[in-house]
């Protein structure tokens, strides 16, 4: 946990509400978000007990297992899940804009795409696990499974896994996305607790939060006494409609929370880097669509060797991008960079915009602008910087001393022998500079799976769909 | 590990480098563990020499532009008549001494090299080449280098001896990457470790004798971080002495320098206090110990000769970079490292200062007690070491336990960081100032 935050968690404490640290919202968020909340059977890994879902926040959508150990049950239920989910996102395959790419073929892009929201990383979890529980079973051969529930398997697989993307809004669990906005006065882990969480932001604490039978968790897991007094007799009794009214009673407060999670974001302006980030989501769903309609195989059990590689260089790729991009949209998250003397800001001093460094053909604008700051500047000479007021703008740290810190400017003063009009500051500006930049590097390529090299097991065995993918033992 | 004779009588490091040797042309890969200081530069230039010498092309890998140049240098000391072609980026700037090397080109492609006997690059520089193989590949320090840096080059070489000590960090990443744990291949495990999961028939040698650690401190690290695969130092008891040339006034940073000098040893003990990381104390009393040891002037005698002990020759080590930072706001030299584990490895110095990596903390998490970090900090002396660290810590390591989810499928890894902690400070409790 950063200073700031710290600062911010005891400053929650302090006043009994929690506190902003954030001045943007760092997320996507859909005009038609799905909501989604998922219940598990108590003691079981992944047995289905009952969802409520949708995009209308006045007609939740209710789907239960009446007997979550009758395995026919779990998958019609799932099948129910299809029956709502993929209608849903296939909605979105229609509206398309073609890409151009440099080096590769233009694709078709989405102008939209889905959203699901789920109340916690646990949520996350549990999608992930439904996915794994279904992607690879079939309508035919034996055990066959309703023809909605592959494709669901492979949709909540996909769901789950951009949740672990840096920057990804395709798939938000509430409380992280909360906590990455506001600290409240508890713990991280309390945080987890949706009810707790929004009652921090909202009303400041209170004990109802940790009381079952006011906020029913918000799952994945249920209330122990709920299993115990009320689910298990209404289970044993045999009445579908008595088990659906208990679970309803359970899911209803955390579908209300769940909408007011998304007012609370909704109320904050988006970040300048979301709309590229979501554009990035755009692509990667349409590029999932095109996968299942050319009919590849689910998606591996595990990752192999090379598809581990390039998925780590495109996670460590995102999350550098994504860590500058919200330093750069949000001061608030700047200023923690400053505290740690990777960025300063302060007035500008003095200019010197038509300095020129080289003779001839090799004349180039270099003008110096020097900042008077009070923040640590632990930046050693020669670093290259970036500014958000100008972010095309390059410049090069030259000295830091005594508050004074001299900036040569490199890079977006356009074309002509005098920089542009405002490509670079003016004194009495004030403005602001870090050693964070978002240069895109290009990783090195990975050899083709069927070339992994002797290091790290040779070629792995290619998939074949199997009948065995039927009974695989799974409860 | 290593097959039977050398555990019945422990084999002289010349019949190590031997049997090195011996195994190249056996096998596909071999491995050689190697603990802090014990000549694994020296292997790397003789197996380096000894490859050439079969008129084969060699690649060597290394992992930062530092260990590179680093290793060109030596090459080219030991060895005036191999031809050794340096790949770089295109930023890259060679030293200029480097650059004064006869036999020694520096290109961006390898086309531009000529046909050098020897090609040496990073890690991140190999992966970027194609289009040709090479019949043979030394990598160095390959438990710094991450799996997937493996898996990128692995296809440019026929076989390799991979160098490197593994009490030392692991790699990491910014990114979670408990997905892939468990997996044999699981990318932010280290190339050796990945490579042996999947080969466990590859003969690993070790490296028997630190020359770097005094006979103080070989038996405090091996015990403490290579539990299974000890090692000794290269010096006596007697043969490395510190000594202070001007009188103490008394205080606690004289006495725990006086203590140093002596034992090899000290342990700066300040009141038990929770604290914020950059302690601003604890920051004050490093600073202070390396003040006070310029300032009395410290001599150091060894095998190599006396010589004073400058303050190029000192090194001020913490676990975060803000630690780091404030150390040097308050106030040191220039001359004198201050850096934190990662920096610090491979790296040697007379008089090492750190600050403990568990100090004043309320928590002791997986970072903090990872064996690795204080295992760097601890073995980067040649003649002594002065630990700064709040009272408690003995108490903290008790409230935490090792408590780390157990993954399925991940070899247990040992040392265990909580127990090497507590071993550590243990023997530093005989030290105590």
């Amino acid at each position: 946990m950063s200073l700031l935050t710290s600062l911010a968690r005891l400053r929650a404490l302090d006043e009994g509400v929690a506190q902003p640290i954030a001045t943007v919202r760092h997320c996507h968020l859909s005009a038609r978000p799905m909501v989604f909340i998922p219940l598990k059977l108590s003691g079981e890994a992944a047995a289905p007990l009952a969802a409520m879902l949708g995009t209308d926040r006045a007609a939740p959508h209710l789907l239960v297992v009446t007997q979550p150990r009758n395995r026919d049950l779990r998958f019609a239920w799932a099948a129910e899940l299809a029956g709502l989910l993929l209608p849903y996102i296939e909605g979105f395959l229609s509206g398309t804009e073609t890409v151009e790419r440099r080096g590769a073929d233009p694709y078709e892009r989405v102008l939209d795409a889905p959203q699901l929201v789920v109340p916690n990383p646990a949520g996350v979890a549990f999608t992930r696990l439904l996915g794994r529980s279904t992607r690879f079973r079939r309508p035919d051969g034996p055990y066959p499974v309703p023809e909605g529930v592959p494709v669901l398997g492979r949709w909540l697989t996909y769901f789950a896994e951009r949740a672990a993307y840096p920057g990804s809004s395709l798939t938000l669990a509430a409380t992280e996305e909360l906590g990455r906005h506001w600290a409240s006065g508890q713990s991280g882990l309390e945080d987890a607790n949706l009810a707790a969480l929004t009652g921090w932001i909202t009303d400041g604490p209170s004990d109802e939060a940790e009381d079952p039978l006011i906020w029913p968790p918000a799952g994945p897991a249920t209330d122990p006494g709920f299993d115990a007094e009320v689910l298990a007799p209404a289970i044993e009794s045999g009445s579908a409609e008595r088990v659906a009214e208990a679970l309803r009673g359970q899911l209803e407060p955390t579908w209300r929370l769940m909408w007011r999670a998304i007012d609370l974001l909704g109320a904050l302006p988006a970040g300048a880097g979301v709309a590229s980030r979501w554009e990035q989501d755009r692509g990667s769903f349409s590029g999932m669509a095109a996968q299942l309609a050319e009919g590849a195989p689910p998606q591996a059990r595990r990752d192999g060797a090379i598809a581990a590689a390039s998925r780590l260089a495109r996670m460590e790729r995102a999350q550098a991008a994504y860590d500058v991009q919200r330093a750069y949209d949000d001061p608030l998250v700047m200023a923690e960079h400053r505290l740690t003397g990777e960025a300063f800001a302060g007035e500008v001093v003095e200019t010197d915009a038509d300095r020129v460094e080289g003779e001839g053909r090799s004349r180039k604008l270099r003008p110096l602008v020097v900042i008077k700051t009070d923040d640590p500047v632990r930046l050693a000479p020669g670093t290259a910087l970036g500014t958000p007021q100008r972010r095309e703008q390059g410049a090069e740290l030259m000295s830091a001393r005594d508050g004074l810190v001299t900036v040569k400017i490199t890079k977006g003063m356009g074309r002509s022998k005098t920089p542009a009009p405002g490509s670079v500051p003016e004194v009495g500006e004030r403005v602001c500079y870090t050693s964070l930049t978002d240069d895109f590097k290009g990783s090195p390529g990975l050899p083709e799976a069927e070339a992994t090299p002797w290091t790290h097991g040779g070629p792995p065995p290619e998939y074949v769909p199997a009948d065995e993918d039927a009974v695989e033992e799974w409860s | 590990m290593t097959a039977g004779p050398a555990e019945e009588a422990p084999r002289s490091p010349e019949q190590v480098i031997r049997d090195v040797l011996a195994d190249l042309p056996r096998h596909r890969g071999v491995v050689v563990d190697s603990p802090p200081g014990a000549g694994k530069s020296t292997l790397v230039v003789r197996a380096a020499a000894h490859l050439a010498a079969t008129g084969e092309p060699l690649m060597i890998v290394a992992q930062t532009n530092e260990q590179v140049d680093d290793l060109i240098s030596r090459i080219s000391a030991g060895h005036p008549r191999l031809t050794v072609g340096r790949l770089s980026a295109s930023g890259y700037v060679p030293p200029l001494r480097m650059l004064e090397l006869p036999g020694v080109a520096v290109g961006t492609r390898v086309q531009d090299l000529g046909d050098p006997d020897i090609v040496i690059a990073t890690a991140d520089k190999w992966a970027w080449i194609s289009g040709r193989t090479w019949p043979w590949a030394i990598v160095d320090e390959a438990y710094q280098m991450r799996s997937d840096k493996l898996l990128r080059i692995a296809g440019l070489f026929e076989r390799a001896l991979f160098v490197g000590d593994p009490g030392q960090l692991d790699p990491f990443s910014i990114v979670d990457g408990d997905r892939w744990s468990g997996l044999s291949w699981d990318p932010l495990q280290s190339a050796v470790s990945v490579l042996l999961r999947h080969n466990p028939d590859l003969p690993v040698h070790r490296l028997p004798v630190s020359w770097r650690l005094p006979a103080s401190a070989a038996p405090v690290v091996s015990r403490a971080f290579y539990p299974f695969t000890g090692f000794r130092s290269g010096t006596g008891p007697g043969d490395r002495r510190l000594e202070l040339t001007t009188g103490g006034m008394g205080t606690v940073h004289d006495r725990a320098l006086e203590e140093a000098a002596r034992s090899g040893w000290a342990l700066l003990e300040l009141p038990d206090r929770h604290t914020v990381r950059t302690d601003g104390e604890a920051v004050q009393a490093v600073a202070l110990l390396a003040a006070r040891l310029l300032q009395r002037g410290a001599v150091a005698g060894s095998e190599q000769g006396e010589r004073p002990v400058t303050a190029d020759r000192i090194a001020v080590g913490a676990a975060h970079r803000d630690q780091v930072a404030a150390i040097r706001a308050a106030g040191l030299p220039p001359e004198i490292t201050v850096d934190t584990a990662n920096r610090l490895q491979g790296r040697e110095y007379d008089v090492t200062i750190v600050l403990h990596p568990l100090s004043g903390r309320r928590d002791a998490t997986a970072f903090h007690l990872e064996s690795g970090r204080l295992c760097v900090l601890a073995s980067r002396h040649r003649h002594a070491c002065v630990v700064v660290a709040r009272a408690g810590i003995a108490e903290l390591l008790d409230a935490h336990p090792s408590a780390e989810t157990v993954q399925l499928g991940v070899p247990v890894k040992f040392p265990d960081g909580w127990e090497a902690n507590q071993s550590v400070l243990d023997h530093l409790s005989a030290h105590r100032v």
